[in-house]
């Protein structure tokens, strides 16, 4: 909060005093925080960060908000493990895996939200709201509920029961009927005239800088560096840019050497907008609607699109279209190399990543992240076609017969 | 008077065709166009469009026959 100078345009680069707002009114192109980063080179260090709290508020100085103040359970800080399993059958020697599915409720989703909540407090919002198929929804749900505030929850109807109630638990969800973009207009007719903290609207600009956390911490847990690759799933692209701005900012504060990280892009087939745009040689992404098992990452209209792309050529990285087969097939290989389950979304990431190495765009022996971003807990029926168990008679004998296979004496 | 702020996407062959005049010739909006873009096989335009909210959503699906995209600046707003 002290290191905030304005909220500046992207496109034109007029400033802006720090208001619930988040679009030029100029030019219309979207507002992003600006710091002051000479005072913040001043009074953070490596010690000052390692002295903060484990979560993301230990990096407050580069967030839009004073740590004091942060609606907080927990977000951040979550384990960045070394794969090496997974990294012998993909025949990668220094792969790590980030595993945000450890927030607090399963997803990265927390980063953002713990921001955006605490900016709805600071600015006396007494509403916060959402419109989300899963993980926006339990972790507004969840911050809300933590800061006292009203929460407006919008789910589409006939979405599965589990997530429904995993967001329902923490306070009130409103059920739309109606497809996506029905939802998608209702909220931001909605979003117009109502004063609700909208997290993704009117919160974006302080939302979004929730996600550069995850690039403080690699570096942190690195051992205070850059990697060589990050591999990103993207639905809007917030995540993809705000990851690499973490790096960037880090290198430009002195806090690491420098952050020459090659960007991947990772979506599915049936919602690849992004990845597209990037292949083709285009700038600007072309809306599509989605038709993926990937529902985290089903964004055909993508609001940071255009500026993941940008990143991804800038930074000598890539875009993968992952076939909607592979999508379980990576969150199988995940979970049997490493024990760890992720969604749908962190599968395309492990699929991504084995084309990558497959194709040699990741060389062996350099340091690669693959983002997991949410838990497979919440999408099940993905694997439920892929997983076979065993079932036996409470005999020993039936034991011998099914699962060893042992001749029975 | 209500608004909505949209982003065309176009292919390039499309750029001839008036689209935006004809919009506000057709229908009972005001456009402002405020940002606009053409690379070698697209184009788009970002613009502001004030109008009764039905007459905003007749235009705007008269567009998209007319073979653009039309999707809200904001993108889309149900996330993951
Ligand atoms: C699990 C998961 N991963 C990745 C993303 C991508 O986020 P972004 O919209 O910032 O690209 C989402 C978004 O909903 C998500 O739920
Ligand atoms: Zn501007």
């Amino acid at each position: 909060m002290p290191y905030v100078q304005s909220l500046r345009c992207k496109e034109c680069g007029r400033d802006y005093p720090q208001e619930p707002i988040y679009v030029c009114d100029f030019c219309f192109g979207p507002l992003e925080v600006n710091y002051d980063y000479d005072a913040i080179a001043k009074n953070i260090s490596r010690e000052s960060i390692q002295d903060g709290p484990l979560t993301i508020w230990r990096y407050d100085a580069l967030l839009p908000a004073d740590r004091d103040n942060a609606v907080n359970i927990g977000a951040g800080m979550t384990p960045l493990l070394k794969a090496d399993n997974l990294g012998k059958v993909l025949g990668l020697n220094n792969l790590w895996i980030k595993n945000d599915a450890a927030n607090p409720t399963h997803s990265f989703k927390d980063r953002v939200v713990s921001v955006a909540s605490t900016k709805a407090v600071e600015f006396d919002f007494d509403t916060i709201a959402c419109a989300s198929t899963g993980n926006l929804a339990g972790a507004t749900a969840a911050h809300g509920a933590k800061a006292g505030m009203n929460t407006m929850v919008f789910i589409p109807a006939d979405l599965e029961r589990g997530k429904i109630l995993g967001a329902a638990v923490f306070g009130s969800v409103v059920l739309v009927n109606g497809n996506y973009d029905d939802v998608n207009r209702l909220c931001s007719e909605l979003g117009d005239d109502r004063r609700w903290a909208f997290v993704n609207i009117n919160m974006r600009p302080y939302y979004s800088e929730g996600s550069k956390s995850i690039g403080y911490e690699l570096a942190e847990q690195l051992g205070w560096h850059a990697p060589k690759h990050i591999i990103v799933p993207v639905a809007s692209g917030s995540l993809f840019t705000k990851v690499h701005k973490g790096l960037q900012e880090f290198a430009q504060l002195g806090i690491i050497e420098n952050a020459d990280t090659k960007m991947h892009i990772a979506q599915p087939f049936g919602c690849s907008p992004v990845a597209k745009a990037f292949i083709e040689g285009q700038a600007h992404p072309k809306p599509v609607i989605p038709n993926t098992i990937a529902k985290s990452l089903a964004i055909g209209s993508p609001a940071d699109g255009m500026y993941s792309v940008g990143i991804a050529n800038k930074t000598g990285g890539s875009a993968t279209i992952v076939p909607e087969s592979e999508i379980a097939e990576g969150m199988k290989l995940l979970a049997e190399t490493e024990g760890i389950f992720t969604e749908t979304a962190g599968g395309v990431v492990i699929s991504t990543l084995r084309r990558l190495a497959r194709e040699g765009v990741i060389g062996p022996d350099e340091e690669t992240v693959a983002l997991i971003t949410g838990t497979g807990l919440k999408t099940l029926e993905a694997i439920a076609d892929s997983v076979e168990t065993l079932t036996i008679d409470p005999t020993v004998r039936s034991f011998d017969e099914i699962v060893t296979g042992a001749p029975v004496l | 008077m209500p608004f909505r702020r949209v982003k065309f996407t176009f292919k390039t062959e499309r750029i001839q065709s008036p689209v935006i005049y004809d919009l506000g010739q057709k229908f009972d909006v005001v456009t402002n166009i405020r940002r606009a873009d053409i690379d070698a096989d697209n184009g788009w335009v970002i613009l502001e469009i004030e109008g009764a909210v039905d007459e905003i959503e007749r235009g705007l699906e008269w567009v998209r026959d007319q073979g653009s995209d039309v999707s809200s600046l904001d993108g889309d707003i149900l996330a993951g």
